[in-house]
């Protein structure tokens, strides 16, 4: 990574933070290339698509015909701001300046698009549907990138970028609540399932927790095992790999045989809800999936402890145990924390694959709309899914953060 | 097992007596497994060839101020369910094999990217410098010191989106390809565990089986 130290400007919030890459007095070339591809979809693309019903594919129209003209100008005016930011050579202001206007036009984009929908729904009345088109996509998709550049430029303080994610992410929830978006076809699908979702939601989080509950003790004890046996390590490693290797979809089929012949030998279990179909295969899958990263990520933690530090702390009469609670784990805290990130995302993404043997979950939306060719609905639940993975990605990334600067304080 | 599994009816009849078809028949297990090979296999071919690419791009002095938004880019990226990358595929493209072929490419693109750049990065100064000192232009440098040196790593990466997508492309039958995921999804669908199972056991294999192949890669390396 670049680090050019021509940015002794601001005061870095954390000592460590050596990969600042603000590179001043230099333009920007990968913001010339998001507003030049910005500006193209835009003029190009449809922003919205107006179809007559939820089953019709609809027709796309064009930004300026499908907002306020005010609207349409406010837009045009923040990407031209965009690109100016992108030619600017002021080092630290420059990218100040671009992350302030790339959240401007991702909030106004989403309000053009929640406008659009609403007027839509005047003109045509309730049944009329308008998605959001490959131009708003783009614009969104495009504003949000130069918002995480511009920050990653910025600062590597964790807390500052969750901030901001926070302040942008409440403003678009303010947005919503507000109604505006309302009229959307993402939002109508949502209005139609707000119970449901709810309960899928939760189902969601109650399977990635399940798991956790069962791969965080069993994978440690593995992951300690690998660490303490190095005889049994290779072996170890070469089955949770294998098990990683197969197919999520695969494992959940291969349960279901044995949990459904278990379940009919022991009805105890069938009335505790344990068969072949449901949460409790998917629960035991995702266990599986969950140990090879938690045993790997415990016993590289562990194996990462100096040999000299080992020393000192046998010197100053510590026994084994001792070493191992209040040496070894402290110091591996930060790989701990980054490999309970890991499997937490992976887990989260798997989960949605659940939905398939009937274990819910937010994949359950997406399988409901590819099965009713329902766009908006695979989109509700496809976003959903990504933002809980974000949100628990940045989490978990911000408790590395503060355990790392805890370690080294 | 490709090949044993169409006489296998007998077998499954006898494990599940209650089903009228215990052999998935409406596609041939080769067809699906070459099928299920092609999508991987093609994606694949893009994956690498872009992949990489970019990956060199960004490590050159020409694309430098790139390294850091793909950096960025593809650690977002792959905090993304592939399922959910797949469903968004097809609002886009309609349903079939495209949409997963476009996934596939997407998502797999993220690891071999971050370790081509993981790779490159991670090459000592001495060789390079070496490399510089007997005369080799920036091209021979790159091609007979730095890709050789960094190829183990780039080839951990390659294997992780093979794996990955040999995983997501199952998943792809319920966009409508035609995988080996197609008897399971079927099976699901129609209560019938037996599908289920051969599905389950055939892209198990399949997958492992190329995590072996890598294996034996890494090995010749």
């Amino acid at each position: 990574m670049t680090s050019e130290s021509g940015l002794s400007v601001i005061s870095p919030p954390q000592a460590a933070a050596p990969q600042l890459r603000s590179g001043a007095g230099r333009s920007n070339p990968l913001l010339v290339l998001i507003v030049g591809g910005i500006a193209a979809a835009a003029m190009s693309l449809g922003f919205v698509s107006v179809a007559p019903n939820r089953i019709l594919s609809g027709k796309p129209v064009a930004l300026w015909s499908a907002v306020d003209p005010g609207v349409t100008a406010l837009l045009v005016a923040l990407i031209v701001g965009l690109g100016v930011s992108a030619v600017l050579r002021f080092g630290v202001w420059r990218d100040r300046f671009t992350a302030i206007i790339a959240a401007m036009t991702l909030l106004t984009t989403i309000t053009a698009a929640g406008q659009a929908a609403s007027l839509v729904a005047q003109a045509s009345g309730p049944i009329a549907r308008t998605s959001l088109g490959p131009a708003f996509w783009i614009i969104a998709a495009g504003s949000g990138f130069a918002l995480a550049d511009a920050m990653a430029r910025l600062t590597r303080n964790m807390f500052v970028q969750m901030v901001v994610v926070a302040i942008v992410g409440g403003a678009i929830a303010l947005l919503a609540a507000s109604g505006a978006l309302s009229d959307l076809s993402l939002a109508r699908e949502f209005a139609n399932r707000r119970e449901a979702y709810g309960s899928e939601l939760l189902r969601h989080l109650v399977l990635v927790g399940g798991a956790l509950a069962g791969a965080l003790p069993i994978g440690s004890l593995l992951g300690y095992v690998a660490f303490r046996r190095p005889k049994w390590r290779k072996a170890l490693f070469a089955i949770l790999n294998l098990i990683q290797t197969v197919p999520s979809i695969a494992i959940f089929g291969l349960l279901i045989g044995p949990l459904s012949a278990l379940s009919a030998w022991l009805p105890l279990l069938r009335t505790l809800g344990i068969g072949g179909i449901g949460a409790a295969p998917a629960i035991i899958a995702l266990t599986l999936y969950g140990l090879l990263p938690v045993a790997r990520g415990v016993f590289t933690g562990l194996a990462s402890t100096p040999p000299s530090v080992l020393d000192a702390a046998r010197g100053m009469g510590f026994d084994e145990r001792q070493i191992l609670w209040r040496v070894s784990i402290p110091l591996a805290l930060p790989i701990l924390v980054t490999s309970l990130r890991l499997v937490v995302v992976q887990l989260t993404g798997l989960a949605v694959v659940a939905a398939l043997i009937g274990a819910g979950g937010l994949g359950a939306f997406i399988f409901q709309g590819l099965g009713q060719t329902a766009t908006d609905l695979i989109l509700l639940g496809a976003l959903s899914a990504i933002a809980l993975a974000l949100a628990a990605d940045l989490l978990l990334r911000s408790l590395a953060a503060a355990v790392t600067t805890g370690a080294s304080a | 097992m490709l090949a044993l599994l169409p006489y296998s009816a007998p077998i499954f009849g006898w494990l599940f007596p209650e089903l009228p078809r215990p052999l998935y028949t409406r596609a041939s297990f080769l067809d699906l497994a070459v099928s299920h090979a092609a999508l991987v296999g093609m994606a694949s071919l893009v994956v690498i060839t872009l992949g990489i690419g970019i990956g060199i791009f960004v490590t050159r002095p020409i694309g430098r101020d790139f390294a850091g938004p793909v950096d960025t880019l593809a650690a977002i990226g792959q905090t993304f369910p592939p399922t959910a990358v797949l469903a968004l595929a097809v609002p886009a493209v309609g349903y079939g094999s495209a949409p997963t072929i476009i996934a596939l490419i997407a998502y797999g693109l993220l690891p071999v990217i971050g370790a081509t750049i993981a790779g490159l990065t991670a090459i000592p100064r001495a060789p390079i410098e070496a490399a510089d000192g007997i005369g080799l232009s920036p091209q021979g440098r790159l091609l007979k010191v730095e890709l050789p040196l960094a190829a183990p790593i780039i080839l951990a990466g390659v294997r992780t989106s093979v794996i990955l997508n040999i995983g997501t492309a199952t998943i792809g039958s319920t966009v409508g390809a035609l995988t080996l995921g197609s008897p399971i999804i079927e099976g699901l669908s129609g209560s019938n565990p037996a599908y289920v199972i051969q599905g389950a056991l055939l892209v198990g294999l399949f997958a492992v089986a190329t995590d072996l192949w890598f294996d034996e890669l890494e090995q010749v390396l």
